[in-house]
């Protein structure tokens, strides 16, 4: 049994009380532990994605009891990507909320940070449904706290309904979990994936509920539309550094899609059939033309960014939908670009702010920096608008390209194309509003001069956008792969027979049924 | 007990899901606790209903309880619990804050008429 697998959740859970406990006036120490902390993080996840690259599925049974009985740990090509996924981005904004300080205007951030880290990964990680359940909650919770960080009117309002909206959420998650116990007697995902095919066609109406209550849930943690309105608000008045690690929680409720619904309710099972094409797939089009008329009709540019990171979620969801592996593999790809997309617009969007009064898409005077600025945000617009050369460009190539020989292909490319014109003139009119305008604006007399972004931020922004260079030139690996990871996804049985088949210390597998 | 406990899920739902839709932060976390009474007695239900029955397999009960709902019940309670709290406190910070306590956007033109601008 491999003791790493579970590394990415005990060194968060650990170092957040000991950060908040143990350091809690020293913001140095802190600093230091945290990014610490978040480093060896990354250095597990990475040693993790490189076992499970060559397709062994790593197991990790808690207590040592075999499932279905014990709660256990599952790290496949998919699971230890996302976690790799997270904990990069998560240095990255860790980062910039020490240069710009935004760790110092509020207490906790750290400890806070680390408890949203661990309930990221254990999103990921987990092989039971109602750990996921747990997970959400660890997330959110800490998600509460960080979404508030720094105080003000504004944010307390726009997190009251961030916290009701997940609260809902939550329990509609936990009236799904109730069914689907009530209908097959587990809740391991690898026991279900076996359970739900034995059920007869005559009594599959409790299932069925079960399996559009989950999509629901998860397509509120998706922001998928008509479920996306929490998003907006939150998104742009959260700090912008937690706006960026957000990033990836909308991911979480993509991953949860595709791992429900590729291993316990695949496309071919007859009880939910039509639930992707029918309902999924109009919702995924419908949202991407949401966010991206949004972003063009935004009048702040937070408010911009939000709009767009519903809009590359819809188009994450469009080729999710199709489910088929080219369909995956194209939405794990466009998933990891859009995370750093979405991540560096939002911390660039704070780089305006410092220089300026408001984030309204109004021309004010220059401020220091403003060519710097500009220029990422430049590229960050070039990536979000999916215009070559960056990665965007590419990953919207890739859906395109999955979208033919299905039913909808017309819908997909009429929606996916129109939708890109229409952002790339969002970001254009925000650009040249922020930063040509602004040389016409004399500043009046006896302003105080703003100060300039600290040069840790652009560091962290540059190092975000040439990521995403990176994921543009080995696009042909990086597809190849998450190719194979799809693979994995839609021929389960591996991942199944690990779980169910590896004996524990206290109880051997099929016993007692 | 059936009708009882199904009638009581149902009502408590219907209930809860009526207050969630008002526009007040008060009736919508009230809504919020039944929803979540509502669903813990679903939980609760989920592993069948039945009387006195012990909780643990052993070798001469015939007849036993399922544990596992349990459980859940237990963690789920818990968390509700504790956000309900935070979101009470946040919710009346955001009262006392903004002298409102709407849970949704006002369109700007009202809001400022409320605030006094122009």
């Amino acid at each position: 049994m491999n003791h790493w697998l579970i590394a990415p959740l005990v060194l968060p859970a650990l170092l957040a009380p000991f950060i908040m406990l143990a350091t809690r006036y020293h913001m140095g120490i802190q600093r230091a532990f945290s990014v610490a902390g978040v480093s060896a993080l990354v250095a597990i996840a990475a040693g993790l994605a490189w076992q499970a690259s060559d397709g062994t599925i790593m197991l990790y049974q808690l207590g040592d009891w075999a499932a279905p009985f014990g709660i256990v740990l599952v790290g496949d090509r998919l699971s230890t990507m996302m976690v790799l996924l997270t904990a990069v981005l998560a240095l990255f904004v860790l980062l910039y909320a020490i240069g710009s300080g935004w760790d110092e205007r509020g207490r906790h951030f750290h400890a806070l940070f680390q408890f949203q880290l661990m309930g990221i990964m254990g999103a990921f990680l987990t092989g039971d449904l109602f750990n996921l359940f747990v997970f959400f909650e660890v997330l959110l919770i800490a998600s509460y706290g960080l979404m508030i960080h720094a105080g003000g009117n504004a944010r307390l309002r726009a997190g009251v309904q961030y916290v009701l909206f997940n609260l809902i959420g939550s329990t509609l998650f936990l009236f799904a979990l109730g069914s689907i116990y009530a209908e097959t007697g587990t809740l391991n995902m690898a026991d279900l994936a076996e359970r739900v095919t034995l059920i007869g066609p005559e009594e599959t109406v409790g299932i069925r509920v079960a399996a559009v209550l989950l999509l629901l849930v998860f397509a509120i943690k998706a922001a998928v539309a008509p479920l996306h309105f929490w998003l907006p608000s939150s998104y742009a008045e959260a700090p912008a550094p937690i706006a960026a690690l957000f990033a990836v929680m909308t991911k979480v409720g993509a991953y949860a899609i595709i791992r429900v619904y590729t291993m316990i309710f695949p496309p071919g099972l007859e009880v939910t059939s039509g639930l992707h094409e029918l309902w999924l797939l109009p919702a995924a089009l419908v949202s991407l033309a949401i966010g991206m008329i949004g972003v063009l009709a935004a009048k702040r540019l937070d408010r911009l960014v939000a709009f767009s990171v519903i809009g590359s979620m819809g188009m994450v969801m469009v080729p999710i939908s199709l489910f088929s592996p080219e369909g995956i593999a194209a939405a794990l790809y466009y998933i990891v670009h859009s995370t750093f997309a979405g991540a560096a617009l939002f911390l660039i969007s704070d780089l305006v702010r410092t220089g300026r009064a408001n984030l309204d898409l109004t021309p004010q005077p220059l401020v220091a920096g403003t060519a710097m600025t500009a220029a990422l945000f430049f590229a960050g617009a070039i990536a979000m608008a999916g215009l070559p050369p960056l990665s965007g460009f590419i990953g919207k190539l890739l859906v395109l390209d999955a979208a033919i020989g299905t039913d909808m292909v017309v819908w997909i490319w009429v929606v996916v194309l129109s939708s890109s014109l229409i952002s790339i003139l969002g970001f254009a009119r925000a650009g040249s509003i922020l930063f040509w305008k602004a040389h016409g604006v004399k500043p009046p007399e006896g302003a105080p001069t703003m100060r300039r972004p600290a040069t840790l931020s652009y560091g962290v922004v540059g190092g975000l956008i040439s990521l995403l260079v990176v994921l543009t030139v080995f696009a042909g690996q990086i597809h190849g792969y998450t190719t194979i990871m799809a693979a994995q996804l839609f021929s389960p049985e591996p991942y199944i027979s690990t779980v169910l088949d590896t004996p524990g210390k206290l109880s051997t597998p099929k016993e007692g049924y | 007990m059936e009708l009882l406990v199904a009638s009581a899920i149902g009502i408590m739902t219907a209930g809860g899901l009526y207050l969630v839709l008002r526009l007040r932060t008060f009736p919508v976390i009230l809504g919020m606790s039944l929803l979540t009474y509502a669903v813990n007695v679903f939980l609760f239900t989920s592993g069948r209903l039945t009387v006195g029955a012990p909780p643990i397999l052993r070798d001469d009960v015939s007849v036993y309880a399922d544990p596992l709902p349990q459980a859940l019940v237990l963690t789920a309670i818990v968390i509700s619990f504790g956000m309900t709290a935070v979101v009470v406190m946040m919710s009346l910070g955001a009262y006392l804050g903004s002298d409102d306590d709407h849970v949704d956007d006002q369109p700007e033109g009202l809001r400022d008429k409320a605030e006094g601008k122009p």
